[in-house]
């Protein structure tokens, strides 16, 4: 059985060691800091937070507390909060030391493509470009496929890219992979899976 | 020198014209300078460009001011609240230059500091790099980002002390910091004026040197995404 949405988080959940700060994106990604357990991890949110807490009870939302996705959040006794321009210095400077991203496509050298589809509405890349510049390791969590069964982890990305030889690790619904500078490696395969079933999904050159 | 005015339409008083380049904080609907915004609407200035990460929505923040035609150009991140903002790109009325969210709050940081540009591994490789000067430093590529200097800086804080010394409130301080200081002349509201001496120096998120016009008013502050948990879950 491949992974699902929950799964894929929580396999997502074991890149993280004790001590990191780490930034996740909207989506799936943010499913996974429901499976940190007991490891000591700081959510960092890119619009001006570090030590994000959980969304809180009705009656207790706060205008001025939100995250990056402009959800009603909570803070922490460890909370500390900051501009814009610090909060991407930490980004840029590389003092985040994951991020944990969705993708639309992703290519065998590591190019990300998550935030434009030409000839469709145009939302903005907000911060996704200055994350996958910046910060230590970028992990995709991603469907290996798309809605018609293609690939998305390709040999070239056809849309426009968030960043160029920027991925380090994709996690899908079939398994675990690395970017190699030869090509895709599979770290691991999700239970039921086979090495051909994923080669079989993928576009991308597998070594 | 007194920089408390009355009203946000008396703190923007001589300071707006035609085809200004005005610098804004706020993060979505979060800090956003909703009475300044509100008394820009009301003034009528045309042809406005706009540095800020969002538009508002369509009722709300910038938003506002598309419905009045008032935008000419945004400079932002991400536009994706705001249906008018869409109908207007999308028919060429409205220009928009995408920046990266940290290269965008550098910029405005940068500009406020003397510095016209910067290099940053932001954008490498990306549309957001074409046409802008590339240089290798230690093996790595960057491309040359220029600093922001705007004609007016519009801001919300927190609080405010008599001589402009800011203090802002969680998440709701993002861009307004970088904002204020881009601008040749930066105009604040707050939700209190306090006595100036009553802030613990230490405190300070902005120094005062930035700030020229100060007012105090009601915040609807609105909250765009409502997300909420149950007591049973705790």
């Amino acid at each position: 059985m491949p992974w699902d949405r929950n799964q894929m988080a929580e396999r997502a959940a074991q890149e993280l060691e004790d001590g990191m700060y780490v930034n996740l994106g909207i989506g799936i990604p943010t499913l996974v800091a429901n499976y940190v357990g007991d490891k000591d991890i700081t959510l960092q949110s890119e619009n001006g937070m570090l030590g994000m807490g959980p969304f809180p009870f009705e009656g207790e939302e706060d205008a001025d507390l939100i995250n990056a996705g402009k959800q009603t959040i909570t803070e922490l006794n460890r909370t500390a909060y900051f501009d814009s321009a610090t909060s991407f210095g930490m980004i840029r400077g590389g003092k985040i030391a994951a991020a944990i991203l969705g993708a639309m496509e992703v290519s065998e050298t590591g190019d990300l493509a998550n935030w434009m589809i030409p000839g469709k509405l145009v939302k903005g890349m907000g911060g996704a470009m200055d994350l996958v510049a910046g910060v230590g390791r970028v992990i995709v969590i991603m469907d290996h496929t798309n809605k018609h069964g293609d690939s998305k982890l390709l040999k070239e990305c056809t849309l426009p890219l968030t960043g160029k030889a920027v991925v380090d690790r994709i996690i899908t619904n079939l398994g675990v992979l690395d970017v190699t500078h030869k090509g895709l490696h599979i770290a691991e395969l999700a239970p039921g899976v086979t090495r051909e079933d994923m080669i079989a999904a993928t576009e991308a050159a597998i070594v | 020198m007194k920089k408390i005015y009355g009203s946000a339409a008396e703190a923007l008083d001589g300071l707006l014209h035609d085809g200004m380049f005005i610098a804004a904080g706020g993060f979505g609907l979060c800090g956003i300078p909703e009475l300044l915004l509100a008394a820009i609407k009301d003034a009528g200035t045309k042809d406005l460009t706009f540095a800020s990460n969002n538009a508002g929505v369509d009722d709300f923040g910038i938003g506002i001011l598309l419905q009045t035609r008032q935008v000419k150009k945004m400079i932002s991140s991400y536009v994706g609240e705001n249906a008018e903002f869409m109908r207007q790109y999308l028919s060429g009325e409205l220009e928009l230059e995408f920046n990266p969210q940290g290269t965008l709050a550098e910029r405005m940081r940068a500009g406020g500091c003397g510095i016209p540009g910067f290099y940053t591994k932001t954008g490498v490789g990306t549309v957001i790099a074409e046409g802008k000067e590339h240089k290798e430093f230690n093996d790595q590529t960057y491309i040359l980002e220029r600093g922001i200097v705007a004609d007016l800086s519009i801001v919300k804080a927190w609080k405010a002390d008599e001589t402009g010394n800011l203090i802002f409130r969680k998440t709701a301080r993002n861009f307004n910091p970088p904002a204020a200081m881009c601008g040749k002349v930066c105009v604040v509201e707050v939700e209190e004026i306090v006595p100036t001496g009553s802030l613990e120096p230490d405190h300070i998120h902005l120094p005062g040197i930035y700030v020229h016009r100060i007012i105090q008013g009601e915040h609807e502050k609105r909250i765009e995404q409502r997300t909420t948990r149950k007591r049973e879950d705790a």
